[in-house]
């Protein structure tokens, strides 16, 4: 292979002729050194978006005979049109009244229950489930996980389509992703609830109901929440990686793991073959919090680069929130309030209490306690600090003095922050007020933050402030399926609306107008606690890229093709004049929606085709002109899992005296002795001067689109001359044909 | 000179000439200079030179030497041209050819050490010092020198370029001054020969196609106008001229920075019938991009003063108008100025202000860009010339649009000169208030994101500008500043709503924060009073309503700045609302008192000391947290006074320490309710924390609160007014006599007779301050207790000479007010005020003690006797 260090060819560059037809798949291009062979293929890449979430993606690509599922977010918006699940029995839950049609008829009393003008579903919540009929998800051949709030909708995936495959994320996805499932399971199971809703569904009736319900769309596909067999058997089939770990897939692609930056372990992904690149950047910061810095380099010269999950509120700057959250935190609690801040029990919740840790002395709030309540509390808080490889650098140094990175471990040893895994037990022992409770679920469906919504609603000194944006229901979603249309962003409901709305007229510093959030969601779960005196307070904290931020990284990748949801490729709707919030790139992003299959766009058509070094020392490369060297291979193609190797064609069978029967293994295409290849062009007026020297006279020549013919009128014959084929067309003088045919070769190169 | 320096002089020449002994310290060769200066000022150069013949053997002895420092070098040229400033030195000096020598091609100038900038610098210095006679002129011109000035000028090192342009301009100046003298406007053929050759040089150099050349001849000539007045500039300008407008046909125009400097020292300084200096101004304006052209507009603008320095005296008496009499006053006030300047000053005619046209068009300049912002972000078509010739035209659209950096630098250079613009009597009339307004409140709007434009330039302009803090400062400063007019209330409310957006948006920056309070705090104390009520309008209440609230948060923040800018702007509120009953009501609903006594205990310093200044003044307002109960009136109050002595005592900061003095004193002053209760036990309480001090300037502050309680005992002070005639003012002997004693208890004496000896200087001459008002108080009645030299005196007296060794340990013990009379009388306190007010190292700063400590750094003096350790 030495020998041929620098051969490099490219298809426009070949010159080979020959007389006679010319099979232009003989000129594969050599790429790279010796070794490597490209193939032209023509194969292009398919996108299927299962969901119109930008910040719960579930999308398929189909590559290169590869299906890979990126993501499966779970869209909880759905659970919103539920009544809550009181972990403590609520008279006024309870004693609700049931819904009646216009007519009177109160049949779906039962299922439907009104809360101040709202209209709500007294059953246990259901979830609405990625696309299923778009693709058939046993197809599927692997699932990429690119954080843990992108995968709570494995279990529906792995366990009810048929699916086979493998799943890759990392460690800490799966080990926070199973403490979000755990906790989701276990805040739905331990409120049984016998009814079931079912009614409501039916099409002729959901016509007849009130918004949303009437607008919710695909309400058959709704499904109750998965059980932890179901977690645990999805968790079983999920494969750890690392970050730049390279995976094989089948031998055609290869699949790499970034960090993105977001979330402890959270991922980019790099989908490639030998020529053409794939991006996936899902749920990415730039900022400097908890998590390893994201990886940009690594995401240089992608093909297409697919962009989901950039920030919710691209309005709001985080480090302001975390500044209104303490603001807001410390001033209800020196009047002697109490303050809830629904979460996750992962994420936001580490930089909210290390935030907490330095303002808490300095603020004189000491004294107050704060309590995270959830039954996955403490294996949060403990997970979180063994995750060293996974941290930021700063706190990865921490472990080697050693210390806890995160500083949570300091407000638990001096009883600052304490823990339980439900307000049942020691909780209640401990419980004083005025205190700070972090809790779930953020969606005020469920989980202990219902309880705290009942007790502490009913005052004024009290406040909810609402921080977490991960993935789905409190923040943001505005993108319900019901309002596909809707873009993340709305206005805050005019007073009147919310007046409309059963919502209290609440203090102006309460309900910001000045900035463009996404209100509805979190008005939307304070819904079904109306009338509310307690103070609401909107902070979200999104770590996020923003606009101005994936500017600057589509800048410094330069990917050929950007890829993203549709509302990313326009501005908010409420704020048509805000360009500045949407992707500006060049050429224009492509965009997609729910349900919609995309082809990705491929330039380069090739496939790697390895060579045998016994055959690579065979070549004998001839220059053709400075530079450039040319050698024929004559060989078999071998293709097994994906790979192509070219192997040195077998020995011509040398001829026998004997007639002996050709054995089986002998049966192998029969490689004939090679014509030698010809290289050149051919001057058309030297050589009609030749033709004229060699006696032929009254020849004609006309310019055709390809090239030329040469007539020879009194012989004739045609020679028709073009770039890559020259044809000599008489009738049956084969003594002509060979004559003219040494002509044209002597314009040519043998090799 | 000084016999004792003449006597150290040639050891000192000795020193400099000596390549060995390098001085340590280039300060001592300043003070050198510094001196030569001064002697050569005070008498004869040449005879100091002939009897001080060292200092010559010193030049020669430079130019010999080989292995002298650059700085050596630097300082004989430095100091050969202050011999030289005068005529018959220069020519004593010339006689030796040493002059040639040291400024000629043979001297330094052909050497290594010329690569050196100092060698350069004080070349430089040294001829621009020299160059005072006509005999000076034909040294340069004979010597070359012009030429070298001229490379100088493009030096790499920017002193020695910028100290070249000057030395040109100090040449051309002294030449054209005498031929100058009593013409109008010589004509370019009677120039001096060294002015036409600098001339042509500048002539050469705007003509070049190089820009560095085109700016230095251009800052020659700013210069030149900047500083000469003789009748020459306008001759010079009128010469010049035709090469300056050529410059304004080149694209882009070259050193347009420099060219606006060069124009508006001209207009400073040419006489304004020049109508071809406006038309080149106005031409300049036009050519100029709409960033370049903003300078020149502001300077344009701001023209009017200039104009009447150019009076001629008869008009100057006549005017009876209040416009006229204010300029009479300028006039009046500057006539110093114009003692020196020639009679011919009187030919100058009235100056006539800068021409309407040209006014317009600057202004139109400056507006444009906002015209711009107010144009995009309209909902619809707004009423024609909404800004009077500054519509918004293409290229300015253009310019703001072009990139985020262009639009942001106009944008603020734009509201900077405008803001500049608003307080000047001369500013443009009519001033477009209302439309300005309107400016500012959208600019706020599409950097917060809030305003939403229709227009395709107004969506694009939002983009940039969003979350732009830059803009929003410069916005917010302009906003402040129009609170000076008035504007429709519609145009109002907008401005109260666009300054709480930013005070509620959690995006507002610290810095952005910061300055929305302030232009808050200007449009409230700038709302007007609801007639025939002396209560706050009902606007002002309504948003006051809304506003505390979000005080209320901004004092919960994480970020300090924050905090205290919100402090800040409580204690100003406070300060001029206090007694309003609608904001008294407002504050007492809210949690703010509560919040801001709870930041006394702040981590950071600052904001305890703003902190301590607001319930200060809250409390001097009664508005002070809670109100106290009816069973124990005033707890409430004594409890802060307790809290701030505790922070007085304690706190490790010294801000808030001074902020707690500031705040008693205040106290004190006005009569503060709690204050007033024992004011004795309060000042004996105050004084004895602050003498403890380690801050000097709560010292200080101790000594002035001392002072208002010796007011109130005693009576006030006379006028501040050193030349207002004052009878003393002493106090009843019964009054006296009283108060005294009471000074005593407090242990006032004490304190103040310890800060008489204070290491730090303004602690010593504040209380010396305070003893001389206390002894010219009670001195006539010293008589009733005549003690001397009683016993106690002496022990007192031996014990402030202690104190002022430095050994203050001791304290003084009770004092019997006669005892103190005496003392006040036995202290030289007139002598120590003296001493107080000559600079610290008077002592040392003699030339004998330069010279001494110059030979001393080398040890030509033997032992180091100044060496303290």
């Amino acid at each position: 292979m030495s020998r041929y260090p620098d051969l490099c060819l490219n298809p426009k560059e070949c010159v080979c002729q020959e007389m006679g037809t010319v099979d232009p798949s003989i000129f594969w291009t050599l790429l790279f050194k010796g070794a490597f062979y490209g193939m032209k293929k023509r194969e292009v890449g398919e996108k299927y978006c299962l969901s119109g979430h930008p910040t719960l993606p579930c999308n398929v690509l189909k590559f290169k005979s590869t299906t890979i599922m990126l993501d499966c977010g779970l869209d909880m918006n759905s659970t919103l049109n539920f009544l809550p699940l009181p972990l403590v029995q609520s008279p006024r839950l309870s004693n609700l009244p049931g819904w009646s049609l216009k007519d009177g008829n109160a049949f779906l009393d039962k299922e439907l229950k009104e809360c101040s003008g709202h209209v709500f579903v007294d059953s246990v919540p259901e979830f609405c489930l990625p696309e299923t009929e778009l693709i058939d998800l046993s197809t599927v051949d692997v699932i990429l996980i690119s954080n843990y709030h992108c995968m709570m909708a494995l279990p529906y995936i792995t366990e009810h389509t048929g699916f086979t495959g493998t799943v890759y994320a990392t460690e800490p996805s799966v080990q926070i992703g199973r403490l979000l499932m755990e906790e989701l399971v276990n805040f739905i199971e331990r409120v049984p609830k016998a009814q079931s809703a079912s009614l409501w569904k039916n099409k002729d009736i959901q016509r007849l109901l009130p918004s949303p319900l009437k607008d919710a769309v695909e309400v058959s596909t709704w499904r109750r929440c998965y059980t932890m067999q179901e977690v645990n058997s999805a968790l079983s089939k999920i494969q750890l990686v690392g970050y730049s770990q390279k995976i094989e897939l089948f031998g055609a692609v290869q699949v790499t793991p970034l960090s993105s930056g977001y979330a402890l372990g959270s991922s980019n992904w790099i989908i490639q073959s030998h020529y053409e690149k794939v991006s996936y950047v899902s749920g990415s910061s730039l900022l400097t919090t908890h998590p390893q810095p994201m990886d940009q380099a690594s995401l240089k010269n992608s093909d297409v680069l697919i962009l989901t999950g950039l920030t919710q509120i691209p309005t709001a700057n985080p480090d302001s929130m975390v500044g209104e959250f303490c603001s807001n935190l410390a001033l209800t609690v020196r009047n002697g309030g109490n303050v809830l801040v629904p979460c996750y029990p992962s994420g936001v919740i580490y930089d909210l209490l290390e935030c907490l840790y330095q303002y808490i002395d300095s603020a004189g709030l000491s004294s107050i306690p704060f309590y995270f309540i959830s039954p996955v509390a403490n294996s949060s808080l403990e997970f979180s600090q063994i995750f060293a490889e996974w941290l930021c650098h700063n706190k990865q140094t921490k472990v080697y003095l050693p210390e806890p990175p995160f500083p949570h471990a300091e407000l638990i040893q001096t009883n600052k922050l304490k823990h339980y895994p439900s307000i049942h037990g020691d909780f209640s022992n401990d419980f004083r007020q005025p205190c700070v409770v972090f809790t779930g679920h953020p969606s005020l469906r469920f989980g202990d933050v219902v309880h705290f919504m009942e007790l502490w609603g009913k005052s004024s000194l009290n406040t909810v402030i609402f921080t977490d944006v991960g993935s789905d229901v409190t923040v943001g979603t505005v993108l319900q399926r019901h309002r596909r249309d809707t873009w993340l962003y709305s206005k805050r409901p005019s007073s009147q609306l919310r007046r409309k709305q059963g919502l209290r007229d609440c203090p102006w510093h309460s309900l910001p107008d000045i900035h463009l959030e996404p209100d509805f969601s979190y008005l939307e779960a304070l819904a079904p606690y109306q009338p509310l005196a307690m103070k609401c307070i909107y902070c979200p904290i999104d770590t996020r890229l923003n606009f101005i931020q994936v500017s600057k990284l589509l800048k410094e990748v330069q990917p050929l093709h950007v890829v993203c949801p549709e509302q990313y490729t326009q501005p908010p709707p409420a704020q048509s004049h805000r360009i500045d919030l949407m992707i500006d790139c060049q050429p224009p992003a492509m965009s997609y929606r729910r349900a919609e299959v995309l082809a990705l766009p491929f330039k380069r058509r090739y496939e790697k085709i390895e060579i045998m070094p016994e055959l690579a020392d065979s070549l004998v490369p001839m220059e053709i002109k400075p530079g450039v060297s040319l050698a024929t291979v004559s060989a078999v193609l071998h293709t097994k899992d994906n790979k192509h190797i070219l192997q040195p064609p077998p020995r011509p069978a040398q001829p026998t005296g004997g007639k002996k029967r050709k054995r089986a293994s002998d049966d192998i295409p029969d490689c004939k002795v090679l014509k030698p290849l010809l290289s050149g062009s051919i001057p058309v007026e030297q050589f009609v001067q030749t033709l004229e020297k060699h006696g032929f006279s009254d020849i004609k020549v006309e310019d055709t689109a390809k090239g030329h013919i040469v007539l020879l009128q009194e012989a004739e014959t045609l020679i028709q001359i073009e770039e890559d084929s020259t044809h000599i067309i008489c009738d049956n003088d084969e003594m002509l044909r060979v004559r003219l045919r040494d002509l044209v070769l002597k314009f040519l190169q043998k090799f | 000179m000084d016999p004792e320096c003449s006597r150290l002089l040639p050891a000192l020449c000795a020193v400099l000439a000596d390549p060995r002994q390098p001085v340590a310290d280039d300060t001592c060769l300043e003070k050198l200079l510094d001196w030569f200066t001064a002697v050569t000022e005070a008498g004869s150069s040449l005879l100091l030179l002939q009897e001080n013949p060292c200092l010559v053997e010193l030049l020669f002895h430079v130019l010999k030497s080989q292995d002298l420092s650059s700085r050596i070098l630097s300082f004989s040229l430095r100091l050969a041209g202050i011999f030289a400033a005068q005529e018959d030195c220069f020519q004593y000096l010339q006689q030796g050819e040493l002059l040639p020598m040291l400024f000629g091609e043979v001297g330094p100038l052909g050497g290594a050490a010329w690569t050196a900038p100092a060698v350069r610098s004080g070349w430089i210095q040294g001829l621009r010092t020299l160059a005072q006679h006509p005999s000076a002129l034909h040294f340069l011109a004979a010597c070359g020198a012009v030429d070298t000035i001229f490379s100088l000028q493009g030096d790499p090192s920017l002193f020695v370029a910028s100290a070249a342009g000057q030395l040109l301009v100090h040449i051309l100046d002294l030449a054209m001054r005498g031929p100058a003298e009593g013409r109008r406007s010589p004509q370019a053929c009677d120039w001096p020969a060294c002015a036409q050759k600098i001339v042509g040089h500048i002539e050469d150099s705007l003509c070049s196609t190089a820009i560095p050349q085109v700016t230095q001849a251009l800052s020659v000539l700013t210069t030149a106008f900047g500083h000469c007045h003789g009748l020459w500039t306008q001759g010079l300008w009128v010469r010049l001229s035709p090469l300056v407008a050529r410059l304004l046909e080149k694209d882009p125009v070259p050193a347009s920075h420099s060219l606006v400097d060069l124009l508006l020292s001209v207009a400073r300084s040419a006489p304004s019938s020049d109508r071809g200096l406006w038309e080149t101004l106005a031409q300049t304006l036009s050519h100029l991009s709409p960033t370049q052209a903003g300078p020149l507009a502001l300077g344009i603008l701001k023209l009017q003063d200039c104009f009447i320095h150019r009076l001629p005296k008869d008009k100057r008496d006549s005017w009876s108008s209040p416009a006229q009499s204010r300029a009479g006053f300028i006039l009046r006030t500057c006539s110093a100025a114009f003692c020196h300047l020639p009679s011919g000053l009187t030919l100058w005619i009235l100056g006539h202000p800068v021409p309407q046209a040209l006014r317009t068009q600057a202004f139109g300049i400056l507006l444009q860009p906002l015209a711009c912002v107010l144009e995009a972000a309209a909902q619809a078509p707004g009423p024609p010339g909404l800004l009077e010739g500054a519509a918004a035209d293409s290229m300015m659209v253009d310019t703001l649009l072009s990139s985020k950096s262009a639009c942001v630098g106009l944008l603020c250079c734009a509201l900077a000169h405008l803001g500049l613009l608003q307080p000047l009597p001369q500013r443009p009339s009519p001033w477009p208030q209302a439309p300005l307004l309107g400016a500012a409140v959208t600019t706020l709007r599409l950097c917060s994101g809030s305003a939403a434009p229709t227009s395709d330039v107004g969506g694009r302009l939002c983009a940039i500008l969003v979350g732009c803090g830059r803009v929003q400062r410069a916005a917010l400063d302009f906003l402040g500043a129009l609170s000076q007019g008035t504007g429709p209330q519609e145009l109002v409310t907008q401005v109260f709503s666009v300054l709480l957006e930013y005070l509620v948006s959690p995006e507002s920056s610290s810095m952005v924060l910061k300055k929305a309070f302030q232009a808050t705090l200007r449009w409230l104390l700038s709302s007007p009073k609801t007639p025939g009520c002396c209560d706050l309008d009902p606007h002002t209440q309504l948003f006051l309503r809304e506003l505390l609230p979000v005080l209320q948060k901004r004092l919960c923040s994480p970020c300090w700045e924050v905090r205290d800018s919100g402090l800040e702007f409580l204690t100003q509120m406070t300060r001029h609302w206090g007694g309003q009953a609608g904001f008294r009501q407002a504050l007492l609903a809210s949690e703010v008192p509560e919040l801001t006594k709870q930041l006394l205990r702040d981590p950071e310093s600052y904001v305890r000391a703003s902190a301590v200044t607001a319930t200060g003044q809250l409390s001097s307002w009664g508005l002070c947290a809670t109100p106290a109960s009816p069973e124990c009136p005033g707890a409430q109050q004594e409890s802060l006074l307790v809290e701030l002595l505790h922070i007085l005592s304690t706190d490790s900061e010294g801000f808030p320490r001074r902020a707690v003095m500031q705040v008693f004193t205040e106290w004190l002053r006005d009569g503060h309710a709690d204050v007033a209760e024992d004011a004795e036990r309060f000042v004996a309480g105050v004084l004895q924390a602050a003498s403890r001090d380690l801050d000097w300037e709560v010292r200080a502050q101790g000594l002035e609160l001392a002072l208002v309680f010796l007011e109130q005992l005693l009576g006030q002070r006379s006028s501040h007014c050193p030349y207002a005639v004052a009878l003393p003012e002493t106090a009843p002997p019964g009054v006296l006599d009283q108060a005294l004693q009471v000074l005593c208890r407090v242990q006032l004496f004490e304190f103040a007779f310890r800060a008489l000896f204070d290491c730090d200087r303004p602690v010593a001459q504040k209380s010396c301050d305070l003893l001389l008002f206390l002894r010219a108080k009670a001195a006539p009645c010293g008589s009733s207790q005549e003690a001397g030299d009683s016993p106690n005196v002496a022990s007192v007296e031996a014990t402030l000479q202690r104190w002022q060794a430095g050994e203050q340990g001791q304290p003084l013990g009770y004092l019997e007010p006669g005892a103190v009379v005496a003392l006040l009388r036995s202290i030289d306190l007139e002598g120590l005020r003296d001493t107080l007010a000559e600079s610290s190292d008077h002592v040392e700063k003699s030339p004998q003690s330069l010279l001494q400590d110059m030979l001393a750094a080398v040890g030509v003096l033997g032992e180091n006797e100044a060496d303290c350790y």
